[in-house]
């Protein structure tokens, strides 16, 4: 892009290059460029302290970078960090509302300090409790909230000053299943409404599901950047392990789909198959298997995860927490490619 | 940002404080706890002795009466004192919570937060100083202003609880702790202690007598004393209104340099 055009119509989603950022002897932030299109939504995938709440802070304008320049929104975070500020939304990592005040109070308080005037305020909170499943505890003391609901409240207060970009530090952290779902429902409702979003995660599985692009945050450093699918097919580990009653289906099973003997257990009984584990996938493993006849007693599946990301990127999963060893399986995916 | 969002913003903040102060108010009920209990004590366990024993000013037989009449100004001075110190407690607090965080990315007046506070801590004192005054008229405090004397005297409270309120907020935001921020406004509390309030600084030491006179807390007291009481003032009005103003400055300068150095870490 030249630089013409860059002044004519600054990116509204981000762009940042060169972010540095240390505390004293300790780098957190090694140089990072990230560019984000404008409505969609973008995963900064990352292990505990790789960063991203500091890239976060610093894309939020809570602090400063050390060395580098970001557009966000549309405008400078060096020269106009205030215009950033009237079009961003901020969901922390830790929920940011106020525990002393009730939920629609804390509504209230974020519509006050947008401006909005009193009928508008009502009517927005009004509106974002009741999408959030919140109005029936809109009376309630956040402080006696659980986590998820918290959360919930939280991203309704980033969303009533109608934030054009929105970030998430790690959304779903801590939340059981069922609340992780919701979020993911709530943050996927955003985009269809033009919204950008920029969030945090240490799960695969969730960046995968949200996002359309994914940068791999490690060390301070991006260490790979691309769509979910493009990240994927860089991480082997992912399969599919079939159980068998006896050897004869094993047999069977591993001559219909062209495995070779390393995808093979024959102590027990088991057979892998790479895969990503979708459900296309699996049909077709299943339809194989009944073509020929053969019946399987148990079906498992193992997703990539962080590990796996890890060990495929920087070759160094280990240092994260005990991964599952990527066995034959992967010698069988390389054969296949 | 316009001054009149940075008014609105802070009378949000203001109303966020209050609203807080209202439903945990064991902060406001120990502001007024102690300054009337130092009445009490100075008024029935020494007011007796001191009254008789110490030279007061505007004469009087130097009974009790007349050492309440002396003393309750001071108190009153304390009372505003200690409301103040409170701000670097409730500021320090605030701090911790992840929604002043999120004050942070947006785009409002960035010294709200703490206008909000200070005006709450100010408005909190005045109501607590209106106890104060309360309990005073009960044991026999007996002041001879007129209306305008009284509104004169409010406002040197109102202007010395709103310079200390600032330094404490600054106090509270250079605090690693709600504790620190609670113990180390506490010399300031004292002041008033080593100034005119309790007994005259004739009676004192030279050095310490020597500091008493150029205190702030001194020309606040004699000023407060002379509008209730009718005794002499001097240039001691003068003196309150400078320190009040400095005070003021200063605290907002040091808070609002604190607020913003703790944004950008
Ligand atoms: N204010 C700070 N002072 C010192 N070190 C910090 C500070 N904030 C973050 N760090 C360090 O920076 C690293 C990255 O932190 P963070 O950005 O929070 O990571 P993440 O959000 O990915 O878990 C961590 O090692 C953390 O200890
Ligand atoms: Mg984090």
């Amino acid at each position: 892009m030249s630089a013409a055009t860059e002044r004519m119509a600054p990116p509204q989603g981000i762009r940042a290059v060169g972010l540095r950022k240390s505390y004293g002897e300790k780098v957190v932030l090694d140089g990072i460029d990230l560019h984000v299109q404008a409505g969609t939504i973008f995963a900064l995938l990352g292990p505990n302290g790789a960063g991203k709440t500091t890239t976060v802070q610093i894309l939020s304008t809570l602090i400063a970078a050390d060395a580098g320049e970001a557009t966000v929104a549309g405008h400078s975070l060096e020269r106009s960090a205030d215009a950033v500020r009237a079009r961003i939304g901020v969901t922390g990592q830790f929920a940011a509302v106020d525990g002393l005040l009730t939920a629609e109070e804390n509504m209230l308080l974020m519509a006050d300090l947008h401006h909005l005037d009193r009928a508008e305020g009502k009517r927005r909170t009004a509106e974002l409790l009741r999408q959030f499943e919140l109005a029936d505890v809109a009376g309630k003391m956040a402080s006696t909230f659980s986590g998820g609901m918290r959360r919930k409240l939280d991203l309704a207060m980033t969303l009533v000053g109608n934030p054009s970009l929105i970030f998430l530090d790690e959304p779903t952290t801590g939340l059981d299943p069922r609340s992780r779902r919701t979020m993911w429902h709530l943050i996927q409702q955003l985009t269809a409404q033009g919204v950008t979003i920029f969030l945090t995660t240490q799960y695969l599985e969730e960046a995968d599901r949200l996002a359309d692009r994914i940068a791999v945050l490690d060390q301070g450093r991006i260490v790979a950047e691309g769509t979910a699918d493009e990240l994927k097919r860089r991480i082997p580990g992912g399969h599919i392990r079939l159980q068998f009653s006896d050897v004869l289906s094993l047999d069977a099973a591993s001559r219909r789909l062209e495995l070779d003997e390393g995808a093979r257990d024959e102590e027990k009984l088991t057979l892998q198959i790479p895969s990503d584990g979708s459900i296309p996938a699996l049909r077709a493993v299943l339809d194989l298997l009944e073509g020929a006849g053969v019946s399987a007693d148990a079906l498992t599946v193992h997703t990539p995860d962080l590990d796996d990301v890890f060990l495929a990127l920087t070759g160094d999963g280990s240092r994260h927490h005990a991964t599952t060893v990527p066995g034959p399986a992967d010698t069988a995916q390389e054969a296949r490619r | 940002m316009s001054t009149t969002y940075a008014m609105r913003d802070s009378m949000t903040m203001l109303r966020r404080n209050l609203k807080h102060a209202r439903r945990y108010p064991s902060m406001t009920i120990s502001i007024v706890a102690m300054p009337v209990l130092m009445l009490l004590l100075f008024v029935y366990v020494f007011g007796g002795a001191l009254g008789a024993g110490i030279e007061l000013p505007g004469g009087g037989s130097g009974g009790r009466g007349d050492y309440t009449n002396f003393v309750a100004p001071g108190i009153l001075l304390m009372a505003a004192t200690a409301g103040a110190v409170s701000t670097a407690v409730s500021v320090c607090t605030d701090m911790t919570e992840g929604i002043i965080n999120r004050f942070r990315t947006m785009s409002i007046s960035r010294s709200s937060v703490l206008t909000g506070h200070v005006v709450g801590n100010v408005i909190q004192t005045m109501i607590s100083l209106a106890l104060v005054i309360g309990v005073a008229l009960l044991v026999g405090f007996r002041p001879n202003a007129t209306v305008v004397e009284w509104l004169a005297a409010l406002g040197i409270l109102a202007l010395l609880a709103f310079g200390l309120s600032w330094l404490s907020a600054a106090i509270g935001l250079g605090s690693s702790s709600v504790e620190a921020a609670s113990n180390a406004p506490m010399p300031l509390t004292f002041l008033p202690f080593l100034g005119s309030a309790i007994v005259p600084p004739e009676s004192m030491p030279v050095g310490l007598r020597w500091f008493a006179e150029y205190q702030p807390f001194t020309p606040m007291t004699d000023t407060l004393r002379g509008l209730l009481m009718g005794t002499e003032i001097g240039d001691s009005a003068w003196l309150a209104l400078g320190w009040g103003v400095v005070l003021s400055v200063l605290g907002f300068l040091w808070a609002r340099s604190a607020f913003h150095r703790e944004a950008k870490i």
